[in-house]
């Protein structure tokens, strides 16, 4: 009885955590998008919404004048901006307690399910991404489907549905010309984006997500000459690398971003699908396009840049000398301070932009987007989590379970190499967006089946091919 | 009649569209890494911390001006509401008895929602006596009527100063603050 509620937990963990993920990177990747517009566009952004921390001193007036319903005027001592951070914060309580109008016209049953379908298959697709190997023997996979990747297809063709039902329930002819070309656009870069994923079927001979991973951490060896450990990413293949940048543009257009955003082109069709939606139904689509966003980097990263494999570094590897990976990253944080610090001190009194007062914190928000971005993967595996490591390698001892220690130490190490991944496919889908026109819709069309469509078939044969190749000369 | 030219034929890594993103890409990035590096690249101003100084031409709020012995300078001449193109402008004349001017506005009115901001009657005004100088560009109000702007809020603008400021600013140097020196000197009529 133990053994099944203690398996029935590990799955409900495995649910909160692959949740947990991608609704973390969700704001970073909202205020990612605003300040690397910004800055790509020679503006300093959004830096004004605080937090302000009034004056400990203060609080028993404010307290009262509270209760008293009055307003609170206090001079804050703290205002917490947190470059902009506090943005993504003010509009989610601005959506909540907005008014949710639900207009006449529409169709109510099909409007209302619309957002829960977009945001709920966003999340399910991200149930078959691995984000470690094994934690004490469970698998880190809320689902090891065996048919991953046709699960990953599967979902991200029912999430058009989301987009396609609110388009149509709205009954407003923008919303439905928004969803209509949504279904287009989907039904014609699904096609390349199928067949650039039967490359990596191709060489893994798994649809399992899990098995792609776990060859993709093995050594890379070129034409058998060398070997690089934990290397052997789908990308580095020839016909892989093809395959990626077909994969990557196909899935530009299932999530809807810029240059294939045409399903909310707001010049021509108001805002498109959304149109009608308002309060949290529209920020449930909001936060579904960029849980699409992160779990479209997860499942790239997992097919063609080895998922959770740290590179140069194998699982076993790490298992194996998890004190001396430990002593490393602790050591290796020392300088990394230092370099901070040395970096800080040689700022001081530089010139900053002119349109900030001096003793204005704001002029510091450069530096923190640029820490964050880079420092988000430790932040998000926790670097802090890697200094309790130690402490774990004892508890294990003291607890008696074999290798918790290590296995805890692979698996931040995991989640932190897939957060990396994926937080860099997520910065290029922003970067795309800030640089790119939309296209036209005959642009589009053209572009996904007389360009991508064929090109995705003539790169299956040569991966086949090649596969066939490699193993008679190599193998 | 000029031919249309032909339109310019791409090259191959033009129309695969691959290489001209990476270029635009580079670009941006570009842009970003400068911009982190150096802030005085932004063209941004945090506006309602700092604002732009408006040149001295700049067509802001409208003021009243007053003679040195403080009375208004406007006889009430009726030039600005004729040459208004907005029609904006509502002038109720009086006749002044104790007052060197033989005419002056019992209201002078203007309707910010409707103005336009031409300068006309700037330029039509024979006496000097209504400017657009106060460089004030945020002209906003809860309700359309106090979007009217009256004799006496126009008289306390000052230049860039708001009336209530405008107003102190007045009794601090001892003017009177709607426009005449003493309640004997103010016609008969004219609102305080």
């Amino acid at each position: 009885m133990s053994e099944f509620w203690l398996d029935m937990l590990v799955v409900v963990l495995r649910c909160v955590f692959s949740v947990a993920f991608v609704m973390n990177i969700v704001p970073l990747m909202i205020w990612g998008e605003r300040k690397g517009a910004a800055y790509i566009q020679d503006r300093p952004g959004p830096n004004r919404a605080p937090i302000d921390l009034p004056n400990p001193a203060d609080l028993p007036r404010l307290l009262s004048a509270a209760l008293r319903g009055e307003p609170l005027d206090y001079k804050p001592v703290v205002s917490l901006r947190a470059a902009g951070l506090i943005h993504t914060l003010t509009d989610v309580v601005k959506l909540a307690f907005k008014e949710d109008i639900t207009p006449d016209h529409v169709e109510k049953f099909y409007w209302f399910i619309a957002p829960v379908i977009a945001m709920s298959i966003a999340l399910c697709t991200f149930a078959v991404v691995p984000f470690g190997d094994s934690f004490l023997g469970y698998n880190l996979q809320v689902s090891s489907l065996d048919g991953g990747l046709l699960f990953v297809l599967a979902m991200t063709s029912l999430g058009v549905y989301g987009i396609m039902l609110a388009g149509w329930a709205s009954n407003n002819k923008f919303s439905l010309l928004g969803g209509l070309r949504a279904s287009a656009q989907m039904v014609s870069y699904e096609l390349a984006m199928g067949l650039s994923a039967v490359v990596v079927f191709l060489s893994a001979g798994s649809v399992s997500l899990a098995e792609i991973t776990r060859q993709q951490g093995e050594a890379l060896s070129i034409f058998g000459l060398v070997e690089i450990p934990a290397l052997n990413w789908n990308v580095f293949s020839p016909f892989g690398l093809l395959a990626f940048i077909l994969f990557w543009v196909a899935v530009f257009a299932e999530t809807n971003r810029t240059p294939f955003d045409l399903p909310e082109g707001e010049a021509e069709l108001v805002g498109g699908y959304h149109t009608e939606y308002s309060s949290f139904r529209f920020a449930l689509f909001f936060m579904a396009e960029y849980a699409n966003m992160i779990v479209a980097a997860a499942v790239t990263a997992t097919m063609f840049f080895g998922g959770y494999n740290v590179p140069l570094f194998s699982g076993a590897f790490l298992r194996e000398n998890a004190d001396m990976v430990l002593a490393v990253l602790g050591l290796g944080a020392i300088p990394a301070f230092l370099g901070l610090a040395v970096v800080a001190w040689k700022r001081r009194g530089r010139p900053f932009y002119a349109a900030i007062p001096s003793d204005d914190p704001r002029r510091n928000e450069p530096a923190f987007f640029t820490a964050v971005w880079l420092g988000a993967a430790a932040a998000h595996g926790g670097l802090g989590v890697a200094g309790l490591m130690g402490g774990l390698t004892g508890l294990s001892a003291l607890v008696g379970v074999e290798g918790l220690g290590a296995d805890l130490l692979v698996f931040v190490l995991h989640v932190s190499s897939l957060g990396v991944k994926v937080l860099i496919g997520g910065w290029i889908f922003i970067w795309v967006r800030w640089t790119l026109p939309r296209m036209r819709y005959d642009q589009l069309m053209n572009l996904g089946w007389r360009y991508m469509l064929p090109i995705a078939l003539v790169n299956v044969f040569c991966a086949a091919g090649w596969i066939i190749l490699r193993h008679e000369l190599f193998a | 009649m000029a031919l249309p030219k032909p339109q310019k034929v791409l090259t191959l890594s033009e129309s695969s569209y691959l290489v001209e993103v990476l270029k635009g890409m580079v670009l941006t990035m570009g842009h970003l890494i400068k911009n982190i590096f150096d802030q005085d690249r932004f063209r941004t101003i945090e506006y309602p911390d700092v604002r732009k100084p408006m040149t001295a031409r700049y067509r802001g709020a409208h003021r009243l001006l007053l003679r040195p012995d403080g009375g208004l300078k406007c006889v009430a001449c009726m030039c600005c509401p004729t040459v208004c193109p907005a029609k904006c402008i509502n002038i109720v004349a009086g006749e002044a008895e104790n007052d060197p001017a033989e005419k002056f506005p019992i209201t002078f009115d203007i309707d910010m929602l409707r103005c336009i901001y031409c300068g006309f009657c700037v330029e039509a005004c024979p006496k000097d006596a209504i400017r657009m100088d106060t460089k004030i560009y945020e002209i906003n109000a809860y309700t359309r009527s106090d979007m009217v702007h009256s004799k006496a809020y126009m008289v306390n603008l000052m230049d860039g100063l708001k009336p209530e400021a405008g107003a102190a600013y007045r009794a601090e140097q001892g003017l009177a603050p709607d426009g005449y020196t003493n309640a004997d000197s103010a016609p008969e009529g004219s609102p305080r």
